[in-house]
C-alpha cells in the first residue's frame, strides 16, 4: 500500500511541476528573463507549445483528484478527523478545477462570456495556483509529506 | 497489508461515482449558464479588384481613432533586463507603409499577372477579426475582448504591453507602444512594456449604428460590412463573378475580413513587401484548434480517475468475498 502511495505522491509531484511551469508560461515573462534561453527549454516561449502542455496535465491532475477524492470517501472518511489542511486542499483544488474548466470552455469558438467574467477567472485561476504553491510550501516547511500523499 | 471494504463503505464509492459525474455535468452546466446569447458575427467585404491605393481609408483611420492612441509619458521607466525592447512610434506618428501603435490600418502594394498582363494591385492590411481570436482567448489577463458582433479589440486601460497577443496572431498584428497604460503603475522596471494597439473596427461607432470610418471614407466603396453569412454569399458571388479567389473564410479557421482577389493568394503573397508590421497573406490553419481538440480529449480525465478508483474499489470487495 505505501508503495502504492508514494507512485501517487510522485504522480503528483511531477504533474504539479509542469502543470505550474506551462501555467506561468501563459505569461510572457520566459522569454523576458532568459529562461527560455536555456538549451533545451526553447519550448517555454512557445505559447501554443506550452498552452497543449497545461491542457495535458491539467487532465491528468483533475483524474488524479477525482481518483483521490473517491478513494478518500471510500476507504478513509472519517470527517471528525478531517484535517485543516485537507480542507484547505479541497478548497484550493476545486477553485483550480472550476476556474480552469471554465477557462477552457471559453477557449470554443462561440462560448462569448462577458469579459469581466473572463478577468475574474484569469485573476482567481492565478490566485489559487499562487495559494497551492504557498501551501505546498508551508507544508515542506512544517515536514509534512506531500500535498496529496494520504 | 489488505484492504477490507463493508457494505457501507461500497455504498459511499458509488454515491461517490454518481457525484463525480453531476460535478462534471454542474460544470457544464454552469458554463452554459455565464455564456451570453451567441450572435451572428459581422464581418467585412474587401473588393481587391477595387481598391486603387488611394489611402482615403487610412487617413480616415487614424482621425477617427486619434483619441485611442497613446500618450506615452517621457522618460520611459528603465526596464530589466536589457534585452527588454522599448518601442517608441509616439515620434513617427506619421507613419503610414506598416502598422503601427498610431496606424492600425495601411495599403499593401502588390503585383500580379492578369492573362499575361501585369498589373498594379492594392490591398487594404489591418486586423483580421478572427472568429476565435488567439489574441483574446489566450490574453493572460482578458486585456483582448471579442464583442459580442465578432471585432475583437484590446482595452488599453488593462493591457500590460507582454506582445503575447502579437507572438499567438497568426498574422503578428497587434504593435506595442512603451511608456504607456497600468504597467507603469505597478512594477515597470521589472513586468509590461506598454499597451498594445490594432484595429478595433471602430466598435464606438458600430455601437451607434455607424460604419467603421475606413468604409465610410472609401471613395471606391471597397469595403461592404453585414452579417458575416451574408457577406460570405456576397463573396463567392464576387469571385465567381471575377473568377477571383478568396482570403479569410477558412483561414485561423475563419475571420471577419474577407479579401476576394482576382489573382490567386498565394501570388499576391510572393509579390508584398512582408515582417514588422507588414501581414502576410499566406495560407493559415486553426490555431486554436489543436488545443480545443486536446480539451476533447480531457473529458475522459474524470472517467478515468472514477475507473481507477472502482478498481480498486472492485478489488478490494473481491477480498471481502
Amino acid at each position: 500500500m505505501k508503495k502504492i502511495i508514494n507512485i501517487q505522491s510522485y504522480i503528483y509531484g511531477i504533474t504539479f511541476f509542469f502543470i505550474t511551469l506551462s501555467g506561468f508560461a501563459q505569461m510572457p515573462i520566459f522569454k523576458r528573463y532568459y529562461i527560455a534561453d536555456i538549451p533545451g527549454l526553447g519550448w517555454l516561449a512557445d505559447f501554443y507549445v506550452t498552452h497543449l502542455m497545461h491542457y495535458i496535465f491539467a487532465g491528468i491532475f483533475i483524474a488524479l483528484v477525482v481518483y483521490s477524492i473517491i478513494d478518500f470517501i471510500i476507504f478513509k472518511m472519517n470527517f471528525d478527523h478531517m484535517r485543516k489542511d485537507m480542507v484547505v486542499r479541497i478548497v484550493i483544488f476545486s477553485g483550480l478545477i472550476l476556474t480552469g474548466s471554465l477557462m477552457v470552455i471559453k477557449n470554443f469558438s462561440g462560448t462569448p462570456f462577458p469579459n469581466g467574467l473572463i478577468i475574474g477567472l484569469d485573476v482567481f485561476h492565478l490566485l489559487f495556483c499562487m495559494a497551492l504553491i504557498i501551501f505546498g510550501l508551508y507544508q515542506l516547511i512544517k515536514g509534512k509529506k506531500a500535498l496529496l500523499s494520504e | 497489508m489488505s484492504k477490507k471494504i463493508s457494505r457501507r463503505a461500497f455504498l459511499k464509492g458509488s454515491i461517490t461515482i454518481a457525484g463525480s459525474v453531476a460535478a462534471s455535468a454542474t460544470i457544464t452546466t454552469a458554463a452554459n449558464a455565464l455564456t451570453k446569447e451567441k450572435k451572428e458575427p459581422i464581418a467585412t467585404l474587401i473588393d481587391i479588384s477595387k481598391c486603387i491605393g488611394c489611402e482615403e481609408c487610412v487617413y480616415a483611420c487614424q482621425e477617427s481613432n486619434a483619441d485611442k492612441f497613446p500618450n506615452p509619458e517621457k522618460p520611459y521607466p528603465k526596464m530589466y533586463p536589457s534585452r527588454v525592447p522599448v518601442e517608441d512610434w509616439s515620434q513617427k506618428q506619421d507613419v503610414t507603409d506598416r502598422l503601427t501603435p498610431y496606424n492600425w490600418l495601411y495599403i499593401q502594394h502588390a503585383s500580379a499577372k492578369i492573362d499575361g498582363e501585369e498589373i498594379e494591385l492594392t490591398i487594404p492590411r489591418r486586423c483580421m477579426h478572427c472568429d476565435n481570436p488567439p489574441c483574446v482567448k489566450l490574453c493572460p489577463w482578458g486585456s483582448a475582448k471579442q464583442e459580442d458582433n465578432g471585432l475583437s479589440r484590446i482595452d488599453s486601460d488593462l493591457c500590460l504591453g507582454g506582445a503575447k497577443c502579437k507572438t499567438v496572431c497568426p498574422w503578428d498584428i497587434p504593435e506595442r507602444q512603451t511608456g504607456t497604460g497600468i504597467y507603469l503603475n505597478l512594477l515597470p522596471a521589472l513586468a509590461g512594456n506598454g499597451v498594445m494597439y490594432k484595429c478595433d473596427r471602430c466598435y464606438n461607432l458600430l455601437e451607434q449604428g455607424e460604419v467603421p470610418a475606413c468604409i465610410e471614407a472609401c471613395p471606391e466603396d471597397v469595403q461592404t460590412i453585414g452579417p458575416r453569412s451574408e457577406i460570405l454569399k456576397q463573396a463567392h458571388a464576387l469571385a465567381k463573378e471575377m473568377n477571383g479567389y478568396i482570403y479569410g473564410e477558412h483561414e485561423n479557421g475563419g475571420t471577419n475580413t474577407i479579401y476576394v482577389s482576382p489573382v490567386p493568394f498565394d501570388e499576391l503573397n510572393n509579390s508584398i513587401e512582408k515582417g514588422e508590421g507588414r501581414p502576410h497573406l499566406e495560407k493559415v490553419d486553426d490555431k486554436m484548434a489543436s488545443g480545443n481538440n486536446i480539451a476533447k480529449a480531457m473529458l475522459i480525465a474524470p472517467i478515468a480517475g472514477i475507473a481507477a478508483a472502482a478498481g480498486k474499489l472492485y478489488k478490494a470487495t473481491k477480498e471481502v468475498v
